[in-house]
């Protein structure tokens, strides 16, 4: 560690330092100590997407790679009906999983703020544990939930609810959103409870001594000051949810299929690597879009109700 | 505190109950049906097995898999905790221009669809010419699980305080000397939980090996190929809650570590030195 790097001018330096020499400063031993793995974020992500970048300008002829720059591929990606409704599918699927995730989960990121006393971090613990577990077996248990015969359906059937099993509650888009938003609960808890934990408790006194109701206080001073939870929430559930390749693959069906399926056919057996380029830089361009139009959506509306 | 009002606290935890119930009902089913007696995934059950269990001990093709994760996993969680400790360390303890997005970047997979970073990589290793392997995945996995050691270690890294190091090298202790008595000790548990964390998180990680593995599958590539037979479910849900087991252990240790390191810096007492 670069103990001594910081220790030696502050010990060696003369009442008035001249200027210390950079290469013993504290920005060089910063940059000295975060440089492994910089150069490994730098190599091993950003070249990559930068290479994604120019891969989708250039154009393919059987193996051979033609490096003159085409739009060609993002008229492909935009205009082809095909990929068209792959994408518009996606975006909604994730605006739906994000909206409903934070939903759903903002009480829950509540109530252990406020109420978990003591158990906090236990509380925080049993969240994510479900979400550490292999990804590929929760996404097949909710096959086994909602299929046919499923769980859900004899559940149903045995409680004399329904006296045919449901089909429609697997293959379809409402099968994958359940499937995303149970994925996806914890990254939605964890930035909420982290901005709830945030806010000074004095406020919401404040606010309910000078005659604010309990909803009053929670719209007027929670709501607004854990709106960065709910952002980063909301974003980090919403932009990997439009990528997601396994649970359309599983619960999807015909009508659940989104564009990693798309995407994933380019580097296989469609084998157009500067498509399947375009198709990721769009869907990556367009989704970021879609997040920030949702972010000051947000902000908007917030600032409306307080 | 009390903030909630009478109806709204009855209700509460009744919703908190509910959502528990959604969360953990998809992964009770796993050992539930892996000791089924019965190939289909259905209800009524038809009576306790362990034969699915039996079947995987003999499975050849399963168990290369599982060495495969192992030797994964293990290179994974090392590479990336020992990354994510320069990393965590320049961040909280230095100042330095391009300190955020150097944070940035290395926390970027996080706010990525996965399978953007699967396929990038897929290009750059074979346009480098490079086989696919089980190194592949390792390079692969190691950026994906980088902010998950990041997140960890500079939690575990911020509260450290650096007058003990500046006192032990005022009392004479060499620099190896202060990391080895003062500082290891302080961050040891936060270093342990990367490690944990970051295997758990390669041993489940699906896309990235999934687009990077050459010949040799890891496990959650094998559980993928064998999806596709119905009759082969019940060996797999017996697979898959073996994994649930060494996943929730794991992350149980690597929990119990952190909080135990947690009270005790918390209450001021550096009861090593």
């Amino acid at each position: 560690m670069a103990i001594t790097a910081s220790h030696a001018p502050a010990e060696l330096a003369p009442p008035e330092p001249p200027r210390p020499r950079w290469s013993a400063s504290e920005e060089a031993s910063g940059l000295a100590l975060i440089s492994p793995t910089l150069l490994y974020a730098v190599s091993l992500l950003a070249l990559p997407i930068l290479i994604v970048f120019a891969y989708s300008f250039w154009s393919q002829d059987y193996l051979t790679i033609d490096r003159a720059l085409t739009l060609e591929n993002y008229r492909t990606a935009l205009f082809e009906p095909m990929y068209q409704d792959l994408l518009g599918r996606s975006l909604v699927i994730s605006l739906v999983v994000s909206l409903v995730t934070v939903a759903i989960s903002y009480p829950i990121a509540w109530f252990i703020s406020f109420h978990g006393g003591r158990h906090k971090n236990l509380w925080l613990f049993l969240i994510t544990v479900p979400c550490w577990t292999s990804y590929l077996l929760r996404v097949m248990s909710w096959k086994v939930i909602l299929g046919y015969q499923g769980v859900l359906n004899t559940g149903l059937m045995s409680a004399g609810i329904t006296d045919q099993p449901i089909a429609s509650l697997l293959y379809n888009s409402n099968a994958v959103v359940i499937t995303l938003v149970h994925s996806w609960a914890a990254f939605a808890i964890l930035p909420i409870f982290v901005s709830l934990e945030k806010i000074d408790r004095s406020l919401i006194e404040a606010a309910r001594d000078l005659g604010d109701t309990r909803l009053m206080s929670f719209v007027r001073v929670v709501l607004p000051l854990s709106l960065p939870g709910i952002i980063s929430a909301l974003l980090i559930v919403m932009i990997p949810t439009v990528g997601d390749y396994v649970t359309p693959k599983l619960v999807g069906g015909k009508d659940g299929v989104m564009i990693a399926t798309a995407i994933q056919a380019q580097f296989g057996k469609g084998a157009n690597w500067p498509l399947g380029a375009a198709l990721s830089v769009t869907t990556m361009i367009v989704v970021s879009a879609m997040a920030g139009l949702t972010v000051l959506a947000l902000k908007l509306v917030v600032r409306k109700i307080r | 505190m009390n903030t909630g009002a009478p109806g709204k606290s009855r209700l509460l935890p009744g919703y908190v109950a509910l959502y528990f119930l959604f969360l953990y009902l998809p992964i009770l089913l796993l050992p539930v049906f892996s000791f089924n007696n019965a190939a289909a995934t259905t209800f009524p059950l038809a009576g306790f097995t362990t034969k699915w269990y039996v079947s995987l001990r003999g499975n050849g093709e399963m168990l290369a898999a599982a060495v495969n994760s192992l030797i994964v996993g293990v290179c994974v969680s090392g590479l990336s905790t020992l990354l994510g400790i320069c990393a965590a360390r320049a961040i909280t303890r230095y100042r330095f221009r391009g300190r955020r997005a150097a944070n940035g970047l290395i926390m970027a997979p996080l706010f990525l669809p996965e399978i953007i970073v699967a396929v990038s990589l897929l290009m750059v290793v074979l346009a480098a010419g490079m086989e696919l392997s089980l190194a592949t995945i390792i390079l692969g996995q190691t950026v994906f699980c980088l902010p998950y050691c990041m997140s960890v270690l500079t939690a575990g890294f911020e509260g450290f305080d650096r007058s003990l190091e500046e006192a032990s090298l005022d009392l004479g202790e060499t620099a190896f000397g202060t990391f080895r008595r003062v500082t290891l000790p302080v961050v040891a548990p936060a270093i342990l939980s990367s490690l944990l964390v970051s295997f758990t998180i390669s041993l489940d990680e699906f896309i990235l090996a999934f687009f990077l593995s050459g010949t040799e599958p890891t496990l959650a590539v094998y559980i993928w190929g064998q999806l596709r037979f119905a009759a082969k479910l019940p060996s797999v849900l017996a697979l898959g809650t073996i994994m649930l087991l060494i996943s929730i252990l794991l992350l149980t240790i690597a929990e119990v570590v952190r909080r135990r390191a947690e009270r005790r810096y918390a209450t001021g007492g550096y009861a090593h030195a």
